[in-house]
C-alpha cells in the first residue's frame, strides 16, 4: 500500500514538472509568435506562418526531446541495474560508437534510400546501433548460463574504442563538409522538422516501455546478486536479457531521433535516485518522466540562448552534466 | 652548452631562413583564420570593385616549373592563365578542368601527404592559411609557398593576380581578372533596378531530410555572388560564414528563393525529391511560387575563375527574366 501511495505521488509529481516542460516549451522560442493565430482555424495552414512555425518546427522538436529523453534515461536506469554499476550510461555498450559509424557510413558515401520513411543517415544510425550490441551481447553470452556483466562491460568498452577506431578510417574518406556534418550529428539534433521520425520510433518506444515496466522488480532483485535473485524465484537469464535487449532497443530509438545526446542517461537516473529512493519501481517512471522534462528544458535554453543562432543541445546536457557527473565521482569516495 | 650551441645553431638557421624567404610571399598571413580582417564582404557593391593587395615582396626572377596546389580553386586559376603545364600535383579533391585527372594527387586540407610533396621537388606549393604544420615543413625545406585563405569575391581577383604573377602568367592573370570582372559587372547591370529576391542558400544538410541544414551568413564569396546576382541573403545579418539554420529560422526568415548549392553532382531524380521535400514548409513565399532551386555546379561553390559564370548562373536562376 504505502508503494502504490509513493508511486503515485512519485508519477503526479514528475508527471506535472514534464507536462509543464512540454507545454511551455513550444511557447517559446527565437522568433515571437502570435498563439492566437497559430491556432485560429479560419486562416489556411499555407497562410499561417505562426502556425507553421508551432507545429512544424516547435511542436516536433518539444515531442522528440521529450521521447529521447525518457528513452536515455529510463534506460539509463535499466542499464546501471543490469550491469551494477552506477557508472554505466545507455552509451556503455557500445550503442552510441555503432550509431555514429552507421551515420557516418550513410553520410560519407552519401546513401540515399529511405527506410520506414527515415532518411539513410538515421536508418544506418539505427543499423549501426544493432550491430554493435548484437556483437556485445554474442560475446556475453557463451561462457556462463546468464549474461556476465563484467564481460558485457569489457567488450562494450572494447566496442565503443573499436567502432571509434573504425569512424576515423571512414573519416579519412569523407570530405570537408561531410566530416562536419558528422562531428555535427554527434553533438545531437532535435530539430527534426517533422512527425515522421517520431512515428517510425514509435513501435520500438511501446516495446521498451512494456518491457521497463515489466523490469522494474527484477531490477531490484539483480541488485541483491544473481545468485540471491536466483533463489527469490527470478528467472535471471530472462530478466538480464530482457533488460539488454529493450534498452538497446530504446537507446537506438533514441539515437536514431536525435543523435547521441550525453550524459541524460546518467545524470537523470542519478537526481532522480537521490529524491525517490533506490527502487527501481519508482526509479524506472520517475527517470523516464523527468528524462523528458530535463532534455526538453535544455533544449529550450539550446534555441533561445544565443538566439537566433542555437547551440547544439548535447552541448548544454554536457555543460550541466559534465560537472554533475565529477561531483558524483567525488561523492562515491 | 651543447643545448645553447644547439640553440644558437637553430636560431641562426632560423634567421637565414627568413631572410632567403624572399620568395615566400606571405600575403594575408596574420589573422587566425586569415580571412575576415581585411574585408568585412558584407556590402556588395564594396566588393569586387576593390583594388588588389600591393604586392609584398620582389617577384622571383624564374618562374615555378613544378607547382603543387592543395586548392581546387588555385588549380582552377593555374590552368585558367596557361600555367597548367608548370602543374605537377594537385589535391585529391581537384576535378577541373579535365587535365588535372592525370596528374598526380598529394591529399588535401586535413591530410597532406608531406611525404610525397617533398619526393616530387615541387618549386612552389599553393597551401591554406590553416595548414600550418605543412607551411613550417616547407619552409624548412626551403620550398616556397603559396598561403591562400578563402574569402569574400573581391579575394578571389586578388589571389587570382597574385597567383599569376608568382607563377610568370602576370598579364595572363590581370586579364583574366579583368574579363571576370566585367562580366560580373554585366550581370550587376542587368539585374539592377529589379526586386531583389529574399534568398536562402542552402550550403548542405542530411541527404533527403531538411535536418543539419546549413546556410551561407553574411560572410564568405557565395553571399558576395548571390548579393551581385540581385538577390539578398536571408542570413545577411550574420557575420559568419555558415548559419545552422533551424526550421523555426526558416519559417520566420521567409525566403523567396531558396537555392541550393552542392559542388557535386546529384542524380536528377534525387534532386527532384530533395527540392519536393522543402513542401513541408509550404508557408514560405518559396515554396508557394515554386522558386526552390538545386544547382549542382560547381561554378557556385569554387572560389576560381569560374566565379564570373557562376554568379551569372546564379543571375539566371533569380532573375530568368532579365535574361531572355
Amino acid at each position: 500500500m504505502a508503494l502504490a501511495r509513493r508511486l503515485a505521488l512519485t508519477v503526479s509529481g514528475f508527471g506535472l514538472l514534464t507536462a509543464a516542460a512540454i507545454l511551455t516549451s513550444p511557447l517559446i522560442g527565437s522568433t515571437h509568435i502570435s498563439l492566437r493565430r497559430a491556432f485560429d482555424r479560419a486562416i489556411p495552414f499555407a497562410d499561417n506562418v505562426d502556425a507553421q512555425i508551432f507545429f512544424i518546427a516547435r511542436l516536433p522538436r518539444t515531442l522528440a526531446g521529450a521521447l529521447v529523453g525518457s528513452l536515455l534515461a529510463s534506460s539509463g536506469v535499466v542499464f546501471q541495474g543490469l550491469l551494477r554499476n552506477p557508472l554505466a550510461t545507455p552509451f556503455t555498450l557500445g550503442v552510441s560508437a555503432g550509431a555514429a559509424l552507421g551515420a557516418m557510413l550513410a553520410i560519407t558515401f552519401s546513401w540515399s534510400f529511405a527506410w520506414a520513411g527515415l532518411s539513410a543517415a538515421v536508418a544506418a544510425s539505427f543499423l549501426g546501433s544493432l550491430t554493435a550490441v548484437g556483437i556485445v551481447y554474442g560475446f556475453a553470452r557463451g561462457r556462463h548460463r546468464g549474461l556476465s556483466t563484467n564481460v558485457l562491460l569489457l567488450a562494450g568498452v572494447t566496442m565503443n574504442a573499436f567502432f571509434s577506431a573504425l569512424i576515423l578510417f571512414v573519416q579519412y574518406f569523407a570530405d570537408f563538409s561531410q566530416t562536419f556534418r558528422i562531428l555535427r550529428w554527434l553533438m545531437g539534433d532535435l530539430d527534426i522538422s517533422s512527425y515522421q521520425p517520431l512515428v517510425s520510433a514509435l513501435p520500438l518506444v511501446v516495446i521498451s516501455f512494456v518491457s521497463f515496466a515489466w523490469l522494474a522488480r527484477p531490477l531490484n532483485l539483480l541488485s541483491l546478486g544473481d545468485e540471491n535473485a536466483e533463489t527469490r524465484g527470478l528467472n535471471v537469464v530472462r530478466a538480464q536479457r530482457t533488460a539488454f535487449v529493450s534498452a538497446s532497443l530504446a537507446t537506438g530509438a533514441a539515437v536514431s531521433v536525435g543523435g547521441p545526446v550525453g550524459f541524460i542517461g546518467i545524470v537523470v537516473p542519478h537526481l532522480v535516485r537521490l529524491i525517490v529512493g533506490p527502487d527501481h519501481r519508482l526509479v524506472l517512471p520517475a527517470s523516464a518522466l523527468f528524462g523528458a522534462a530535463f532534455l526538453v528544458g535544455c533544449d529550450v535554453i539550446a534555441r533561445t540562448v544565443m538566439s537566433p543562432l542555437e547551440l547544439p543541445v548535447g552541448v548544454i546536457t554536457a555543460l550541466i552534466g559534465g560537472p554533475f557527473f565529477l561531483w558524483l565521482l567525488v561523492r562515491k569516495r | 652548452m651543447r643545448a645553447l650551441v644547439a640553440c644558437l645553431v637553430l636560431l641562426a638557421l632560423g634567421v637565414n631562413g627568413a631572410e632567403r624567404s624572399n620568395g615566400v610571399l606571405h600575403h594575408r598571413v596574420g589573422g587566425v583564420s586569415g580571412e575576415n580582417f581585411l574585408f568585412s564582404g558584407s556590402s556588395a557593391s564594396s566588393v569586387v570593385r576593390r583594388s588588389p593587395l600591393p604586392q609584398p615582396t620582389p617577384l622571383p626572377v624564374t618562374a615555378p616549373k613544378r607547382i603543387i596546389s592543395l586548392i581546387p580553386a588555385v588549380t582552377e586559376m593555374l590552368f585558367a592563365i596557361g600555367a597548367g603545364p608548370q602543374v605537377a600535383a594537385v589535391s585529391s579533391f581537384d576535378r577541373y578542368p579535365p587535365e588535372v585527372s592525370k596528374l598526380q594527387r598529394v591529399g588535401a586540407l586535413l591530410d597532406p601527404d608531406i611525404e610525397r610533396i617533398l619526393s616530387l621537388r615541387p618549386d612552389l606549393v599553393a597551401v591554406y592559411a590553416s595548414q600550418a604544420d605543412l607551411r613550417t615543413q616547407l619552409e624548412r625545406a626551403k620550398i616556397p609557398v603559396y598561403v591562400y585563405s578563402h574569402a569574400g569575391l573581391a579575394d578571389v581577383l586578388v589571389t587570382l593576380r597574385q597567383i599569376g604573377e608568382r607563377v610568370g602568367h602576370g598579364r595572363e592573370a590581370a586579364d583574366l581578372a579583368r574579363s571576370i570582372q566585367s562580366r560580373v559587372d554585366a550581370v550587376r547591370s542587368r539585374v539592377a533596378g529589379r526586386a531583389r529576391p529574399r534568398t536562402l542558400i542552402v550550403f548542405d544538410r542530411e541527404t533527403l531530410t531538411l535536418r543539419g541544414i546549413y546556410a551561407s551568413g553574411g560572410i564568405g564569396f557565395v553571399n558576395d555572388m548571390v548579393e551581385a546576382a540581385g538577390g539578398v541573403n536571408v542570413f545577411s545579418d550574420a557575420k559568419q560564414q555558415s548559419v545552422q539554420a533551424t526550421t523555426e529560422l526558416i519559417l520566420a526568415r521567409r525566403p523567396d528563393v531558396i537555392l541550393e548549392l552542392r559542388g557535386d553532382p546529384v542524380a536528377a531524380d534525387i534532386k527532384t525529391r530533395e527540392v519536393g521535400l522543402w513542401r513541408a514548409l509550404n508557408s514560405l513565399p518559396a515554396v508557394r511560387n515554386s522558386r526552390v532551386y538545386f544547382l549542382d555546379d560547381q561554378k557556385t561553390v569554387v572560389p576560381g575563375p569560374r566565379v564570373g559564370e557562376g554568379v551569372e548562373l546564379i543571375a539566371r536562376t533569380l532573375h530568368p527574366t532579365a535574361f531572355r
